[in-house]
């Protein structure tokens, strides 16, 4: 059914309702399905956080028994991880790539829907634990042989595995997805040198997930094996290695915090740029240093591993690889300020966001070069100290970045403005919260506090830092409060943003807020790295270009009707079997049969439906 | 993938290369990290079984040779059959996808046998290391291999519909490079396994 | 939204004095900190960590501040628009030349600390206590430290006796899982593995009783995972080891009931006694039990009250803890009591 939408008619199997959402391909929706989704896993998740902080609050607590400490932390981690801020990113990535590419969706959109539902049900699997025998107890990263039967006897860490493989499909296809569309549907014109750097460092965070996390797969395989059908790999006993989880674990572990990382340096280098009006301060540097933290970051996976007794020359050589990778992080933070030094600064939220991220970051960052330091880490590792060091790179650093994203491009996904006033409230409120949680653990972990303990004794000399970490956890959730207030009010109230709030320098801009299904009505083709603002400002272009720097054909141009891709239900049949198949593998193998059946099932669908 | 019928017009891309062809090399190029993760596993857990059966005693080259040569004869096979269909002869195409895929069920019946062999002489995913290495490495690939032979049905099926020409064959050729792929990933771990005994 | 600005750097001044004076207080409550080293390789480690954050902070204040400025300078409003500036060469090298040769440094001074601590300076153990290198072999269990001293058959659990100016070479295993043997005060971590035999050593150079914690994570009670190291003069250390190689003391009265109950009873399923029949592997070695301050992962004071708390339900002290609770009658607790405190 053929529906017209301004001059170019379209198809649509389903349009509304229900049916709509769980059949869509546009990368529009399954960008707002992420980060929707995402965004309830991080409430999950914060609360998980603020009964870790309660318990923690005061020494001798037993608000929480240690068994139910020890499900917290790890789904906390697990959370936060694999089911925030990766799939935040993802929902980023698929709302405004293709649109700063000036492309129409993704490459592969069915392949784009299963990458979320997979991610979705992943998510649900894991946290059905708690209510089938106990959620994963052996923290996020899982350490070996505390994660087998003997000594975790419930379905927890089978729940863990399977919810990791589960959301790992969905990170590998869409990671693909990602490849392809930024490699191959740019507009014409746009060549990588003219690429925005958002889509720079997505393009270097998928190759790193597609090369990664085929280890963290290899290993949770393997303990699922060991857990279901007796292999020892990790069992010392029979030959086995606890250190073979470390190593598999850590090659994936590393470059999975660059994954964290980049798309989140993405958002930063639009932001600043766009409330600085003007480029981003050498953009080759910033690409490519990109680039060179994803080939580095697969080096120096054992400097999670200082204290495990390996050869000191071994612990020397990551050492120097990990102080190495320091050096394309310190670029892109000076590249940063020096974007902002002569701006002409518009001082809206996400350049308030951007510019606490650089703030926390650098914080984060010389903890981490600390880390580096062998010696140094023999002391602190597994300490508080590395709890505050994580905290501010992922919080400090991606979750502001994610929140000066949301402000960034809110106007885009929903036509309307949130209320700056608020942003900048939430701000200063988790800025504080955040520095008066965070700060002090790295004082703990000097003082001796190890981490993942579930009490301490009031004899060290804990408890009042603690005790104001908690308070600094409950600041930042009255802040995460006040976004959600900002969120509800504006969806309802927002002032109407129009296509170009901000006064934009890339493509996404030149569509309507939001942009119609088919993003733009003929394909631009573009001459410079800021096409829009150098088609605002000529005067202002810095690239030499003979040709207009954007050129946006007239849509009765367009050749007939835009072929959209209708919906389709088979990837979220397919995420179906594949949750089937898993739930079977924990309580009733030969029933996976089924979940494979239906997989299978979809299969045949999606490959029979026409494009 | 449907029917590659010139529906709608392919968009020019970027590269030049079609997006399909470019996500199957992408997802090689991933499937490659997996296997040599698990191949990286049997090589450092040689050695350090508890008990027997080791492979020294329970592995059997003969066999998993001719085995081997099946498996390569097979990439022959869809080197042949892509080469029939760049040609148009569509039943060129037919017939050597079907041998193709025989050959690869032909493979997968010699590693059943090669199991076989090996649980009866007491190896098993639980029975010690080697075995829970050496099954888990050699079942990975066994599924994999499972995959290609579906998926060559698939382009089977659409062949015998008329569905796959000399001017539009890109089916053949991708699920061409993901057959090669999976021959390559056995030729080292036969090589690592059985010949070098890493 | 203007006036935020101008707070900005006050705001920023006020978090960082606030936090200074947290610092400050913080110090000063008896912490296990490797900030007061008590080995000389421990020091090493604080006079390495010291120069590096003596090094952060200036970094840290420098780029903030060019942060902060350029944040405040560029927000005041204006007439004209932004430089638009995409890059300077010679800028861009500066700033990756910077860090590198700062980071080289760094590491070059980390290098010569580790070398000096990886690598024990009298790697063979040797037997008699004084003078020589004393060798210890530590075993994680869940959730207690087992200390064996092969050389001078001695075997006990969570307190660990040193003497002062030696140095002590450590052996380190696991029966279980992975723990970590950490005493900030006097060395850097190393894991205990299963299925691994990894080392450390220290030369403690100051008497005294320093807190050690497993750091990592090992199930249900790691928090309650705990050591104590008591560095001792060589005399006093001398008088422990002959106190414990000495058998398990003799008993009379309510200790001997005690004793009766425990011999007869599933203790010596688990416990060792030196010189009876109680072999037991499980869980510590209880021949001196009484001359220890603590007990259960060196985290309950080692007194009367405590021990019967413990009989009566260790889990429900210790939940998770894999001593079960024996339901054993009050008078039985009574005499096990009389005797556990007797076992000096």
């Amino acid at each position: 059914m053929a529906t017209n939408v301004g001059a170019l008619p379209m198809e649509r199997r389903y349009e509304t309702g229900i049916a709509r959402w769980l059949t869509t391909v546009n990368h529009k929706d399954i960008g707002i399905l992420y980060l929707v989704s995402a965004f309830l896993f991080f409430f999950v998740g914060g609360i998980e956080s603020l009964l870790i902080r309660l318990q923690l609050g005061e020494p001798n607590n037993t608000l929480l028994s240690p068994d139910v400490y020890n499900q917290i932390f790890t789904m906390h981690g697990t959370t936060m991880i694999f089911l925030f801020v990766m799939p935040v990113m993802a929902g980023f990535g698929n709302y405004i790539v293709p649109l700063m590419i000036g492309a129409r969706d993704m490459a592969f959109p069915r392949l784009n829907a299963l990458s979320f539902w997979t991610f979705l049900f992943g998510g649900l699997l894991l946290y059905s634990s708690f209510l089938l025998g106990g959620a994963p107890n052996a923290g996020w990263f899982a350490y070996a042989p505390l994660t087998s039967t003997q000594y975790a006897p419930t379905h927890g860490m089978d729940f863990w595995v399977l919810g990791i493989l589960m959301t790992g499909v969905g990170s590998t296809v869409g990671s693909l997805n990602f490849v392809v569309t930024i490699l191959n549907l740019r507009a014409p014109g746009m060549k990588m040198s003219k690429m925005p750097l958002y889509v720079w460092q997505q393009l270097v965070t998928s190759f790193i997930i597609l090369f990664a996390l085929p280890s963290l797969t290899v290993a949770a395989i393997l303990l699922f094996l060991e857990r279901n059908f007796g292999a020892p790999f990790y069992l010392a006993n029979q030959g086995g290695d606890p250190l073979l989880w470390q190593h598999l674990f850590w090659f994936f572990g590393h470059p999975e915090v660059y994954i964290l990382i980049l798309p989140a340096f993405g958002i930063i280098s639009e932001v600043l740029p766009t409330f600085a009006r003007k480029p981003i301060f050498g953009y080759t540097a910033v690409a490519y240093s990109g680039v060179a933290i994803g080939f580095l970051g697969f080096t120096v996976w054992a400097h999670h591993m200082f204290a495990v007794g390996m050869n000191p020359i071994a612990d020397a050589v990551f050492s120097i690889d990990s102080m190495i990778i320091a050096v394309p992080t310190s670029i892109k933070i000076f590249n940063w300020i020096a974007t902002i030094w002569g701006g002409k600064i518009n001082f809206k939220a996400p350049f308030l966001f951007a510019v606490g991220f650089i703030a926390m970051f650098i914080i984060g960052g010389l903890s981490g070069v600390s880390l580096a330091v062998v010696p140094i880490n023999f002391q602190v590792t597994d300490t508080y100290y590395v709890v505050a060091h994580l905290h501010y790179v992922l919080f400090g650093g991606s979750v502001f970045a994610i929140f000066a994203g949301i402000y960034y491009w809110f106007p885009k996904i929903t036509g309307r403005l949130m209320n700056d006033r608020l942003g900048h409230l939430q701000f200063w409120i988790q800025f504080v919260g955040f520095n008066l949680t965070f700060f002090p653990m790295h004082i703990l972990g000097l003082l001796g506090m190890p981490r993942r303990i579930y009490t301490y004794g009031s004899q060290y000399g804990w408890d009042t830092l603690n005790l104001l970490e908690t308070i600094g956890a409950f600041t930042i959730a009255m802040a995460i409060l006040v976004f959600v207030w900002n969120v509800v009010t504006s969806l309802r109230r927002g002032e109407k943003a129009g296509n170009d709030p901000w006064d934009g320098q890339t493509l996404e801009w030149t569509t309507s807020s939001p942009p119609p299904a088919y993003n733009f009505a003929t394909i631009p083709t573009v001459h410079t790295r800021r096409p829009f603002w150098d088609q605002k400002y000529p005067q202002l272009a810095t690239e030499k270009s003979k040709t207009p720097a954007l050129v946006m054909p007239a849509a009765d141009d367009a050749h007939g009707a835009v072929h959209l891709p209708a919906g389709s239900f088979y990837p979220i049949i397919i995420a179906l079997g594949l949750a089937v198949a898993f739930y079977a593998m924990i309580f009733m193998l030969p029933l996976s049969l089924i979940g494979v059946v239906i997989v299978f099932a979809g299969i045949i669908g999606w490959v029979r439906e026409p494009r | 993938m449907s029917d590659i019928a010139a529906e709608h017009p392919i968009e020019p891309t970027s590269l030049g290369i079609d997006n399909r062809k470019l996500v199957v090399w992408t997802f090689i190029a991933s499937e490659v990290m997996f296997f040599t993760g698990l191949i990286v596993t049997y090589i450092v857990m040689r050695g350090r079984s508890t008990t027997g059966p080791y492979p020294e005693e329970a592995l059997s080259v003969p066999l998993v040779a001719i085995n081997t040569f099946i498996l390569l004869s097979s990439s022959f096979t869809m080197v042949t059959a892509l080469s029939a269909i760049q040609r148009g002869d569509a039943r060129g195409l037919r017939r050597w996808l079907i041998a193709t895929a025989v050959l690869g069920l032909l493979f997968l019946s010699g590693q059943a046998v090669e199991f076989t062999t090996l649980f009866n002489d007491g190896a098993s995913l639980s029975s010690n290391l080697f075995g829970a290495t050496f099954f888990t490495l050699t079942g990975f690939h066994g599924m994999h291999v499972f995959v290609g032979v579906i998926w060559i049905a698939f382009v089977l099926a659409r062949a015998f519909r008329g569905g796959v020409t000399k001017d539009n064959h890109l089916a053949v050729e991708l699920v061409g490079l993901y057959w090669h792929f999976v021959d390559i990933v056995w030729i080292i771990i036969f090589t690592v396994v059985y010949l070098l005994r890493m | 939204m203007i006036s935020r600005q101008k707070n900005f750097p006050m705001r920023t001044l006020f978090l960082v004095l606030g936090l200074l004076a947290i610092i400050a207080l913080a110090g000063c409550a008896g912490s296990p900190t490797w900030f007061e080293p008590a080995s000389s390789n421990a020091a090493l480690i604080t006079h390495l960590g010291t120069a590096i954050f003596l090094i952060a902070i200036g970094v840290f204040v420098i780029v903030e501040a060019m942060l902060v400025f350029s944040v405040v300078r560029f927000s005041r409003k204006r007439e004209g628009e932004a430089l638009q500036i995409e890059g300077n060469r010679k800028l861009e090298i500066a700033w990756t030349a910077a860090p590198a040769i700062v980071l080289a440094v760094v590491f070059a001074l980390s290098l010569q600390t580790l070398q000096s601590v990886a690598y024990s300076p009298a790697p063979d153990p040797a037997g008699t206590p004084a003078g020589d290198a004393v060798h210890v072999r530590v075993v994680g269990h869940q959730w207690w430290w087992e200390f064996d001293y092969p050389e001078l058959n001695i075997t006990t659990a969570n307190e660990l006796h040193v003497p002062v100016n030696t140095v002590v070479n450590f052996d380190l295993e696991s029966v279980d899982v992975i723990h970590s043997f950490w005493v900030p005060q006097l060395a850097g971590k190393t894991d205990v593995i299963p299925g691994h035999i990894n080392h450390t050593w220290f030369k403690a150079d100051q008497l005294g009783t320093f807190h050690g914690q497993c750091a990592e994570f090992c199930g249900e009670e790691h928090a309650l995972m705990q050591f104590q190291v008591v560095v001792q003069s060589p005399d006093q250390f001398q008088t422990w080891v002959a106190q414990q190689q000495a058998p398990a003391a003799a008993m009379t009265g309510d200790a001997a009931k005690g004793e009766q109950l425990f011999l007869n009873g599933a203790c010596i399923g688990c416990h060792t006694v030196n010189g009876t029949k109680a072999a037991g592997k499980v869980g510590p070695n209880l021949t001196h039990l009484a001359s220890r301050k603590y007990f259960a992962g060196n985290v309950f004071e080692n007194n009367a009250a405590n021990l019967k708390k413990w009989l009566t339900d260790p889990p429900a002290m210790k939940p998770g803890t894999l001593m079960p609770n024996l339901h054993l009658a009050p008078t039985d607790i009574d005499a096990l009591v009389a005797y556990l405190t007797s076992l000096k």
